[in-house]
């Protein structure tokens, strides 16, 4: 029943301790967790936005200071000058040299005839009037095109210009080397799987992706959800990858610079932390378990021995006052018995005074009565004895100094022990030296020791066995020994036999009072009380009293 | 060795020898223990006067004299030691020796305090009380028996 209860508690204290240390903890791991978390992708995403502002402004400036020096070449010099291919040639030289990246220059009339060509290709004979840009060009006046085959069957694009004299209008073309551009996007390539390209508005290719992508193909990417200024997006891949995209509209919003990134690879310090702080928090859980389970467990044990400990004080108690009780009564008793013993002495007494009388010495039974007589005498004396022992049980008063002869309470104890050793098969032997000193000290407290200590030993021998009571003395001690042949005692208890209430006689046979009422009686008088046992060889208690010369009346 | 035995032996023959009898009062509410002493003391010659309580102990000390009173300890009317703290202030010289069934170490002590010159516990020895009786009557009576 106990134990069920405090299994009970156990329980709940554990339950409770780990709830209360585990909600704030797991609380706690994840808001950081999703703080971190938040912190971290938004400066991802800061970090991929900002390259992407960074790269289309050197884009733009790529394309604007390629268009500007085309324009002042074209402000500078005549239709008839440029015309000439070799003066073409040196104005080719020129801004290659000032600015470089572009393939060829041309001219063409408003025809679209070109009229001098200087580049790589042999493209002096064709006419672009039906191509989409000379209609762009002639329309706004600068045309930046999108990437386009072309004559030459190779993606490109071009910057055209238009000029207009007196009365003629002419287009000075250059087509941009797409290495010299491409390699510009690529420089805001990062990682491992970052990407840079260009889209047009309908989401072409204008540039070559790092990882397949053909230029001039259509892109998965919907241009439209790319807004002003620069905008991020995260979206999932053909792949099944989650991927961060930066996207910011240059050439006045007909090409999309779009900045990628493979989210998992910037995630992945995102997903370290994330390991470690579960492990830290597991772990923490696993010790906060032990640790609730074992110091639970020992406040438990401990609690369990107060409780056990308490159990038995009171068990004590309730003892010790039913003594007091009996105590109490047992004096009662003692006088109402004695007083009649006393006067059935008496009359006996008196009885035995009168058969002194003339008249009874000629009676034929006068030595039956004599004998008679004797023997109620000596029955008074027994029950005397039996009062007295019992009286002296009862008795625990402070000790008071008499002359006290060792070998006297010695006979008496044995006295009183000897019919109870003699039904056993014990005998006594008294091997007490007879020039013991006489000694101050409490007569029937000393005899309540040596009736504890040979009681004891009556019964530790049971039945068939003998008991020594030898005796020593020098000038400041004397030593007596009750020595039995029983069972001894084993070493584990040795210590406890001088505890009261302790006893290993049958319920009902021994109070375990004897041996700790003779221990404080000993004390008291100045003495020790000490024990030797072996188990299967006997016990001996020796006595130690102090001599005190009694003083001289 | 004590002295003890070697007054044992003294008084018997001493006991013949006495040439006027000890006057002595015995006290107890046990009628017949009291009965019984008073006769055994009266055949060895004593002059017994009998009290079964405290009062008519005090009453009896007030008529006659006496070399020796032996008074029980617990009685119903008046217990030993009542009696023995007015004797005290009446007849502060008469030894008192207390013989009681009531064998608390305490009462003991305590009516050796207020003048008890000894004590005995019931059931006695009849020759010890004799013996204790004459001591005492020894060492007191020397100076009374003028």
């Amino acid at each position: 029943m106990k134990r069920r209860l405090y299994a009970n508690l156990q329980r709940k204290i554990i339950f409770i301790t780990l709830l209360v240390s585990f909600i704030p903890l797991i609380l706690l791991g994840v808001t950081i967790y999703y703080q971190f978390a938040q912190v971290f992708k938004s400066k991802i995403e800061e970090q991929i936005a900002y390259r992407a502002r960074v790269q289309s402004n050197a884009i733009e400036l790529f394309l604007k200071e390629r268009t500007s020096i085309l324009l002042a070449m074209a402000d500078a010099y005549t239709f008839d000058f440029l015309s000439d291919k070799k003066n073409l040639e040196k104005i080719f030289q020129i801004v290659n040299n000032r600015v470089g990246g572009l393939i060829d220059l041309g001219i063409i009339d408003s025809s679209g005839r070109h009229v001098a060509y200087v580049g790589p290709y042999d493209l002096i004979k064709v006419n672009y009037y039906s191509e989409p840009w000379f209609r762009e060009v002639e329309s706004k006046g600068v045309y930046v095109s999108d990437v386009f085959m072309g004559y030459r069957r190779v993606p490109h694009f071009i910057i055209a210009l238009q000029r207009q004299e007196t009365n003629k209008r002419w287009i000075l073309r250059a087509t941009v080397d797409s290495d010299v551009f491409e390699g510009l996007v690529r420089t805001a390539q990062v990682g491992k799987t970052g990407d840079a390209f260009i889209l047009n508005k309908a989401g072409f290719y204008q540039t070559h992706m790092r990882f397949g992508g053909e230029i001039l193909s259509k892109s998965d990417l919907d241009t439209t959800i790319f807004g002003e200024g620069t905008s991020v997006i995260e979206k999932v891949n053909a792949n099944g990858k989650k991927v961060l995209y930066a996207g910011r509209w240059l050439k006045k919003n007909n090409w999309l610079l779009v900045i990628s990134q493979d989210a998992a690879e910037e995630m992945t310090r995102l997903f370290n932390t994330k390991q470690m702080e579960i492990i830290i928090i597991t772990a923490g859980c696993i010790l906060i378990i032990f640790t609730t389970i074992f110091t639970t467990h020992m406040t438990i044990k401990r609690l369990e021995n107060y409780d056990r400990k308490m159990n038995e004080l009171n068990a004590q108690l309730v003892h010790s006052d039913k003594l007091a009780a009996l105590g109490k009564m047992a004096a009662g008793v003692a006088h109402e018995i004695n007083n009649p013993l006393a006067v059935i002495a008496e009359k006996t007494g008196w009885m035995e005074d009168l058969l002194t009388e003339e008249e009874f010495q000629n009676s034929q039974n006068l030595e039956e009565y004599k004998k008679s007589l004797h023997k109620i005498e000596e029955h008074v004396e027994r029950a005397r004895k039996v009062i007295h022992g019992m009286l002296g049980f009862a008795r625990r008063m402070e000790p008071h100094l008499e002359d006290v002869d060792i070998n006297k309470v010695i006979n008496e104890t044995i006295t009183f022990l000897e019919s109870y050793a003699r039904t056993n098969n014990i005998s006594i032997i008294n091997e007490l030296s007879s020039d013991l000193p006489i000694i101050a000290s409490d007569h029937s407290q000393i005899q309540q020791v040596f009736l504890n200590l040979l009681t004891n030993a009556i019964d530790a021998v049971g039945k068939d066995g003998t008991v020594h009571i030898s005796g020593l003395s020098n000038n400041s001690e004397i030593a007596v020994s009750v020595r039995d042949n029983g069972p001894g005692i084993p070493k584990e208890r040795q210590a406890k036999v001088f505890e009261p209430f302790f006893t290993t006689k049958k319920s009902g046979k021994g109070t375990g009072l004897g041996l700790s009422v003779s221990y404080n009686i000993v004390r008291n008088l100045g003495g020790t009380i000490t024990l030797e046992s072996e188990e299967g060889k006997g016990t001996t208690f020796t006595v130690n009293l102090p001599v005190v010369i009694p003083e001289k009346k | 060795m004590n002295t003890k035995p070697n007054s044992t032996e003294a008084v018997r023959p001493g006991s013949a020898k006495q040439p006027d009898s000890i006057r002595l009062l015995i006290v107890d509410d046990e009628k017949d223990f009291v009965n019984v002493i008073a006769k055994r003391l009266s055949k060895r010659n004593f002059e017994v006067t009998k009290a079964f309580s405290g009062p008519e102990a005090l009453r009896a000390i007030r008529k006659a004299d006496f070399d020796i009173a032996v008074i029980d300890l617990k009685m119903e009317e008046m217990d030993g030691i009542e009696v023995l703290k007015i004797l005290g202030k009446m007849a502060p010289e008469l030894p008192v020796i207390i013989l009681t069934g009531h064998g608390s170490g305490a009462a003991l002590e305590e009516a050796i305090h207020y003048g008890a010159v000894e004590y005995l516990a019931k059931p006695c020895d009849f020759e010890e009380l004799f013996d204790k009786i004459k001591e005492v009557c020894a060492k007191t009576g020397g100076k009374k028996n003028v």
